[in-house]
């Protein structure tokens, strides 16, 4: 082989291994746009009562739209349409007197009207094929009315579980996912960081500590649905008493009744972080340089003075990355928490740490598993939201990062 | 006097906080042996009334996974988990040797600046997002280029497409770590030979990297083969004994998350027989981390 021949190959090689990376990154843009795509667009709604049939009629003989409607003429319209049981169940929640003209419109819509999804279009769609979608819609429904919506709106943040995924939020699962991670962080930041520490600075090189330094990698590698197994079997059967509440007193219509609590599943992930925030702490604690340690003995610092005071301080900035990562990660389970036995349908929002949870994770793999197309397009909405999460969590690390870093340099 | 006998008395201060702070910290460390321990008594307790009713024999030999009719084979899982999985690698590792190559060897440091960060990001997507990709891009492309009577809306093709994509960016770090811990005087030296960049990747530094990118290969199928949510939502549902990766199989993970997710009394076989499968799962990938961390020790000795 002559030295052209090599070079030529070694360009078209390059390029191959280039052409890798970019395919990584095309992967990634895809996905974003799968997920963006799902977001909005026309949806065809066919209402179970019609318009008509119930909204007052403009000179034209057509439905005027509810905006126009104030309070008192919507408070009409449902007491004139909806039953006495069903009435009276809304005004337990909250009496009709003190709701909003938006509200009470909300509640036209969702009771009375009841729309129905018979079809909904992807964003690209929408845009681009318009005429088909308006055709589509004339030959297979006469009667429905075709909308284009956002699917990710400010009612989706502030609305709970609905069987009907034009009414149904993210919440409860908002809630959930809060609350368990605080759990989550509550306990595997102390075990982490004083397992990182014992280990650097305590642990003599004995067979014993050997053990616990292969166990904790070891530990990294296990499945996520093993740790689920692991929470089902010891938090949500062993410890029962103490997760459900009952040892502490807690029953009542807001306390799950079982083991199936946001306790249990934050201590399930807890446990599923925690090697990796011990791994990350253990390698920040270890890049401190000896000298710091040393001149703090010097002065007659004692052992934990000089971690606490001097090795901490200039580690914590890199604990804190990994520990956020870690973090992040637990954000995204999904499948242990399956397991611990996340609820498939809240009827109310978790209120303490012994509710029944469900977290966004798991809505997006419910969603995502229905066979309604409309349930596809709340799930990207979900997602949307949950990657927004993760990214300012990143986003706050970098900056925390850049904080600690600069107090040590002033 | 004696205030002087006091000072020279070398043993120091007693310090309960100092103790105290100890104990804790060890408390910590030992919490690590604790999780290990309750694995493995979880899957062992639960999984026993399993297999006292059912012989490892016929759990690992028998072809349907059907516990209506109490017959309880892995087979068929364990196909779907590997079928999933080698198609996982079959992207995952060239892609990601590749692109580790690139960005070690051949990349300019501003682009290596971007590059990085865009595959963390793609590593830090939860797994559930890929399942929704899986379901709603990858899939219907498949669809549209086999046919849609070939390709079943549930397949294991496209749930180890993408599951690969999910475990490239794991791959390519830790090739990308493997390949630039080989010692710069290696490449010098062939350089000096004059050697081409392509000569001395290949020849050079991914032999002298083998044992690291070994390593992440099978770390990477570890983490296929528990990989859980992308299969559950892609793979479909309902055993099936089939080497077609056009066909709809559940996997292992999926028929866990998928039986456990429903109403399931604790103490009925189906139950117990979830903690076989995950005992099972558990020795698997425990062995191939094992592995790998036995080829990283080997690989570091060479060059430390």
């Amino acid at each position: 082989m002559n030295l052209a021949q090599r070079h030529s190959r070694s360009s078209i090689m390059a390029t191959i291994f280039f052409g890798s990376t970019v395919f990584a990154v095309l992967c990634l843009a895809t996905l974003l746009f799968t997920v963006f795509n799902q977001t909005a667009g026309y949806v065809l709604l066919e209402y179970t009562t019609a318009k008509a049939d119930v909204l007052p009629l403009d000179a034209n003989g057509v439905p005027v739209p509810l905006e126009s409607l104030d309070a008192s003429a919507l408070k009409d319209i449902l007491d004139a349409n909806l039953g006495a049981r069903q009435l009276k169940a809304i005004e337990i929640e909250k009496p009709l007197e003190q709701r909003s003209q938006k509200s009470l419109a909300d509640l036209v819509v969702s009771e009375v009207l009841q729309p129905e999804v018979v079809r909904t279009w992807s964003f690209v769609e929408s845009v681009f094929s318009k005429e088909k979608i308006f055709a589509w819609a004339k030959d297979n429904s006469g009667d429905g009315s075709l909308v284009f919506r956002f699917w990710l709106n400010p009612s989706f943040l502030t609305k709970s579980q609905s069987s009907n995924a034009l009414f149904a939020g993210v919440k409860s699962a908002i809630i959930g996912s809060m609350m368990t991670i605080g759990l989550t962080i509550l306990f595997a930041f102390p075990l982490g960081l004083g397992a990182a520490i014992y280990m650097e600075e305590y642990a003599k090189d004995n067979a014993f500590n050997r053990i616990i330094r292969t166990n904790i990698y070891n530990l990294a590698g296990v499945p996520s649905i093993i740790y689920g197994m692991l929470g089902l079997g010891i938090f949500v059967r062993f410890l029962e008493p103490i997760t459900s509440g009952r040892a502490f007193g807690m029953t009542g219509p807001d306390t799950a009744g079982d083991g199936r609590t946001i306790l249990s599943a934050g201590l399930t992930l807890a446990l599923l972080i925690l090697p990796t925030i011990i791994i990350n702490a253990q390698e920040a604690i270890r890049a401190v340089p000896r000298t710091l340690r040393e001149s703090g003995y010097a002065l007659g610092a004692t052992k934990w003075q000089v971690i606490k005071s001097h090795v901490l301080p200039s580690s914590m900035d890199r604990i804190l990355t990994g520990t956020v990562l870690a973090i992040s990660r637990g954000i995204g389970e999904t499948a242990p928490l399956v397991l611990v036995g996340a609820s498939t349908f809240l009827t109310k929002d978790p209120t303490s740490i012994f509710s029944k949870f469900t977290t966004l994770p798991i809505q997006i793999y419910q969603w995502t598993s229905r066979p309604q197309a409309e349930f596809r397009n709340i799930a990207a909405a979900a997602i949307v939201i949950l990657m927004i999460l993760l990214l300012s969590l990143n986003a706050g690390a970098i900056i925390l990062r850049n904080k600690y870093r600069s107090e040590r340099r002033g | 006097m004696t205030n002087i006998q006091y000072s020279t008395d070398l043993a120091g201060k007693r310090r309960p906080a100092e103790a105290m702070i100890h104990y804790f910290l060890f408390f910590a460390a030992t919490v690590s042996i604790l999780t290990t321990v309750g694995i493995v008594g979880t899957l062992g307790k639960e999984a026993f009334p399993f297999f006292a009713k059912v012989s490892i024999w016929e759990f690992l030999t028998t072809l349907h996974w059907q516990p209506q009719i109490d017959e309880f084979g892995i087979l068929p899982l364990f196909t779907a988990t590997l079928v999933t999985s080698v198609i996982a690698m079959c992207i995952a590792l060239p892609v990601g040797l590749a692109s580790a190559v690139y960005l070690s060897e051949y990349a300019p440091p501003k682009l290596r600046n971007i590059l990085k960060p865009v595959l963390e990001v793609l590593a830090g997507i939860p797994s559930v997002v890929y399942g929704f990709f899986a379901l709603q891009t990858v899939t219907p492309i498949l669809q549209g280029v086999f046919g849609s009577d070939k390709v079943d809306i549930y397949n294991t093709l496209s749930a180890g497409l993408v599951m690969g994509v999910l475990i490239l960016p794991l791959i390519s770090s830790m090739c990308e770590d493997a390949l630039s811990s080989v010692p710069k005087a290696l490449r010098e030296g062939a350089y000096a030979l004059g050697a081409t960049k392509l000569e001395v990747s290949l020849t050079i530094v991914i032999p002298a990297a083998l044992s690291g990118i070994s390593a992440a290969f099978i770390v990477g199928l570890s983490r296929a083969v528990g990989e859980t949510m992308i299969v559950a939502l892609a793979a479909g549902s309902g055993s099936n004994l089939t080497l077609n990766p056009f066909k709809s199989a559940e996997t292992m993970t999926g028929h866990i998350v998928r039986i456990s997710g429903g109403d399931l009394s604790y103490d009925s076989i189906d139950y117990n027989s979830l903690f076989a499968i995950g005992l099972f799962l558990f020795v698997i990938t425990l062995s191939l981390n094992a592995l790998s961390s036995h080829l990283v020790r080997k690989y570091q000795e060479v060059y430390e």
